[in-house]
């Protein structure tokens, strides 16, 4: 294979539907999921770069990456959780106590 | 030759897993397509030899957060009974419009090998097959540019980061404590202004 481009392509196949979910979905755990799916996509293309370029540059940052993907989802599915625990729902239609 | 066979089918894993992440009516279905897609990205990473960063992909994202979002799923039932029905205007119009900018920039950086931005000296599709020997991601090689025992001189590297990223997880775990150990609290005070 001739160099990262066919990773590059895949990873921005992989980021618009990511990006897809996020904008048209409702359900709070699948717009996570897109989210994570995005994520990822932006991990390829940092490992298939860091080969391209011929330093570990781009394998240290999708462990930083990675890190902070982790954090996010703990964080996340905790609000979730406590929110469909108020509302019975996972839609976030719903939620719109803080519109002014 | 088997570096495009295993991306073909790799490839057409991760695309159809993502796909039926956001087009899955049940959100069991989207995990499990979430999971296949990064099972097929930790592929890539081994075909980079990026060891280290495919094994935690594999026990991190499909063992840890695939998990959780398993639980979490579990926890609040499998609903199906989504609203589709679009609140904000103009979203869907963005979507097509977001789609299309990005399926027309990846024809053009694909077609034209427009990579010009990572054609750093000594890169390039010519040195693909020795870059991978030069980036070989074994956990040493990881923890030497990590912490900065890389090369001749010693550097600060990447611990800063990496210490920062430590806080960060500590702030995490204490929010998702503090999210779950102080709701009783919470409740007491949102349930008068609900009777109202």
């Amino acid at each position: 294979m001739a160099g990262p481009t066919p990773y590059m392509a895949l990873a921005f196949i992989l980021f618009v539907i990511g990006a897809t979910g996020l904008l048209t979905r409702r359900n709070a755990l699948i717009m996570f999921m897109s989210v994570e799916l995005m994520l990822n996509s932006v991990n390829l293309t940092f490992v298939a770069a860091g080969r391209a370029i011929g330093n570990f540059t781009g394998q240290v940052s999708v462990f930083f990456v990675l890190v902070v993907a982790a954090a996010e989802v703990v964080i996340g599915l905790a609000i979730i959780v406590a929110v469909f625990q108020k509302r019975n729902s996972a839609s976030v239609d719903e939620l719109s106590e803080m519109k002014g | 030759m088997t570096e495009i066979v295993l991306f073909g089918i790799f490839g057409t894993v991760a695309i159809a897993g993502a796909l039926s992440v956001i087009l899955a009516r049940n959100p069991i279905y989207s995990a499990l397509g979430l999971m296949s897609t990064m099972f097929s990205l930790a592929v890539f990473y081994i075909m980079h030899l990026g060891h280290f960063v495919a094994a935690i992909q594999i026990i991190v994202y499909t063992g840890a957060v695939m998990t959780l979002f398993l639980f979490v799923i579990m926890l609040i039932g499998v609903d199906r009974s989504e609203d589709t029905a679009e609140q904000l205007p103009n979203q869907r119009r963005i979507v097509v419009g977001l789609g299309l900018t990005i399926a027309i920039t990846t024809v053009v950086l694909t077609v034209g090998q427009n990579f010009k931005w990572v054609t750093a000296p000594g890169s390039g599709p010519a040195n693909w097959d020795a870059n991978a020997e030069a980036t070989n991601g074994t956990i040493q090689a990881i923890g030497r540019v990590l912490f900065g025992a890389d090369g001749a001189e010693r550097t600060a590297g990447w611990a800063l980061p990496f210490e920062v990223v430590s806080l960060l997880l500590i702030v995490a775990a204490v929010g998702a404590i503090a999210l779950a150990f102080f709701r009783p609290l919470r409740k007491v005070e949102i349930n008068p202004t609900e009777t109202d």
